[in-house]
């Protein structure tokens, strides 16, 4: 019989980093303190290779989270039936402890724009955004973590506030959530509210992991500050006091150091894997 | 004011489009420069798709052009898929109809070799034949059908195109020589390289790949290229881990 049960049943409550093929050694020799590891699903649907391999040994030593960056949940159009069982071939050999997504959108038509795009908080994008959720987790066996996205415009005909959104798709779908607290940091600064008010509104007892990453900062026609979700540097401290401040709500989770563009070497990312640790101590 | 996606899209590939009304600031003015955070997040991010797919293009055209190149090919041909890792099957064929390079007449067969390194490195994992079984006496061997590895990929050109890759990727490698190259790609555990065939390969390969049996294929190579040499072109499949073993 196929043992389709995870190697590992969850992600540990420690700090995780996002999987970048130059660190496979030293993940291997001198992880501490990383727990985890999170992939993009769409870098692992090749057929062979030396992607796979890496991800076949690193499965045997660590949970695996499977972060997808791809389906477009939030696309008006249905879900790309071809990616799907992609994704579906992917969690069914590498069994892993997570998989989540984006509430954002990325394809349209026969098109991929390679970008989380926005859309309008509404009954009507609620109502496809559950069915897109039931979709995924109907087809993968499994529930599924959806993520907040980094906002850097309002929709006008939006009738939702994010966090009512997110806490309403909970409730339809069953889902849980990856909270991105570097996101919730972005939005609140580029569309001018509280993001402390965001994580006191926001459904924390969904929550099944939590990201912190890296933002550049700019400005808008106005001159207003516009940050903007870069992946490519250290995480600021403001970012680090939401995590504490959120971490002092949920209790310990598993926190993951997302850095994707202008990756640095391992002891750069191990030392922001340090911080996340030092951030979960006080709460453990 | 609904934004459909596809105004969405529409804006978002087209900067000379106004940004959808229905976009706004947190003051309900305009979006202006924020939406032009996602038009820059699109265009940038598979332009570095695309460097980082093509370095021989690159590398022969510059940075500066890549990019400018780029930006016209990202805009009328975004991915139809989000395997970002084969992005640009359909840049060879753009290259060779772009006007303002098309002084640089094998930069299309460039662009080929860089798929083929791509292909052949995300390409199916298979043991790799084991030449003891070629030691047997001619008869048998010629009866021999063998296949190609899922990583193996030959790229027939009427450029120097084995010479222009070594060129720009090997220190003090001559110059490009004024000849046609055929090129093998072989991934023997996880690193493809690039390999020079001997004259008539190509057609051998091809054959083999058709199910012919080694005896089937060399007569047919021979017609067309009465120079072909089978004993060296075995000799550099078997070395690089050309054929897959039989199932």
């Amino acid at each position: 019989m196929l043992d389709n049960s995870p190697r590992f049943e969850r992600l540990p409550d420690g700090p995780g980093v996002g999987y970048k093929p130059q660190h496979f050694n030293d993940l291997l020799n001198e992880p501490a303190p990383v727990s985890w590891i999170e992939v993009h699903a769409e870098n692992y649907m090749g057929s062979g290779g030396r992607p796979l391999a890496q991800l076949r040994s690193l499965a045997e030593r660590f949970p695996v989270s499977v972060h997808g960056v791809g389906l477009s949940i939030g696309g008006e159009g249905p879900l790309d039936k071809d990616h799907l069982a992609r994704l579906r071939k992917l969690v069914d050999w590498l069994r892993p402890a997570s998989f989540s997504e984006h509430l954002a959108w990325s394809t349209h038509g026969a098109e991929f724009l390679n970008d989380l795009l926005p859309l309008p908080y509404t009954n009507d994008t609620l109502k496809l955004v559950c069915a897109h959720i039931d979709e995924v987790q109907n087809t993968l066996g499994t529930r599924m973590l959806l993520e907040n996205p980094s906002s850097y415009l309002a929709f006008s005909e939006s009738t939702w506030d994010e966090t009512d959104f997110l806490a309403e798709v909970v409730r339809r779908t069953g889902c849980g959530l990856l909270l991105d607290v570097n996101n919730v940091f972005i939005s609140a600064t580029n569309l001018g509210y509280s993001p402390e008010g965001y994580i006191d509104a926001y459904p924390l007892d969904a929550v099944g992991e939590i990201h912190v990453g890296g933002h550049d900062e700019d400005t808008d026609d106005n001159g207003a500050a516009l940050l903007i979700d870069s992946h490519g540097k250290p995480v600021v401290d403001p970012v680090w006091q939401l995590l504490c401040y959120t971490l002092a709500v949920t209790g310990p989770r598993p926190v993951l150091v997302e850095w994707d563009n202008d990756v640095p070497d391992w002891p750069v990312l191990r030392a922001e894997a340090r911080r996340a640790a030092e951030a979960l101590q006080p709460v453990r | 004011m609904t934004v459909s996606q596809s105004e969405f899209r529409a804006a978002l590939l087209d900067a000379d489009r106004a940004v959808p009304e229905g976009l706004q600031n947190p003051h309900a003015g305009p979006a202006g420069a924020r939406f032009s955070v996602y038009r820059n997040n699109v265009v940038v991010s598979l332009t570095e798709a695309l460097a980082t797919a093509f370095p021989l293009v690159r590398k022969l055209i510059g940075t500066q052009t890549f990019g400018q190149l780029a930006g016209h090919y990202v805009r009328e041909n975004p991915p139809a898929s989000p395997l970002m890792m084969y992005y640009g099957e359909t840049f060879p064929e753009f290259l060779s109809g772009f006007a303002p390079l098309s002084h640089i007449g094998y930069l299309a067969d460039c662009a080929r070799l860089d798929l083929a390194f791509r292909r052949s490195y995300h390409a199916a994992d298979a043991a790799s034949l084991d030449p003891a079984v070629l030691q047997t006496v001619p008869e048998t061997l010629m009866a021999i059908r063998l296949a190609p590895a899922p990583s193996t990929i030959v790229i027939r050109s009427r450029w120097p195109l084995f010479d222009l890759w070594r060129f720009n990727n090997v220190t003090d490698a001559p110059k490009p020589r004024a000849a046609a190259q055929d090129v093998l790609v072989t991934r023997p555990e996880f690193d493809p390289a690039p390999h020079l065939l001997p004259h008539g390969a190509a057609l051998w390969f091809d054959a083999l790949a058709r199910g012919s049996s080694l005896g089937e294929a060399h007569a047919e190579t021979l017609r067309k290229t009465p120079d072909f040499d089978l004993a060296a072109t075995l000799t550099l499949s078997l070395t690089t881990e050309a054929f897959a073993a039989p199932e």
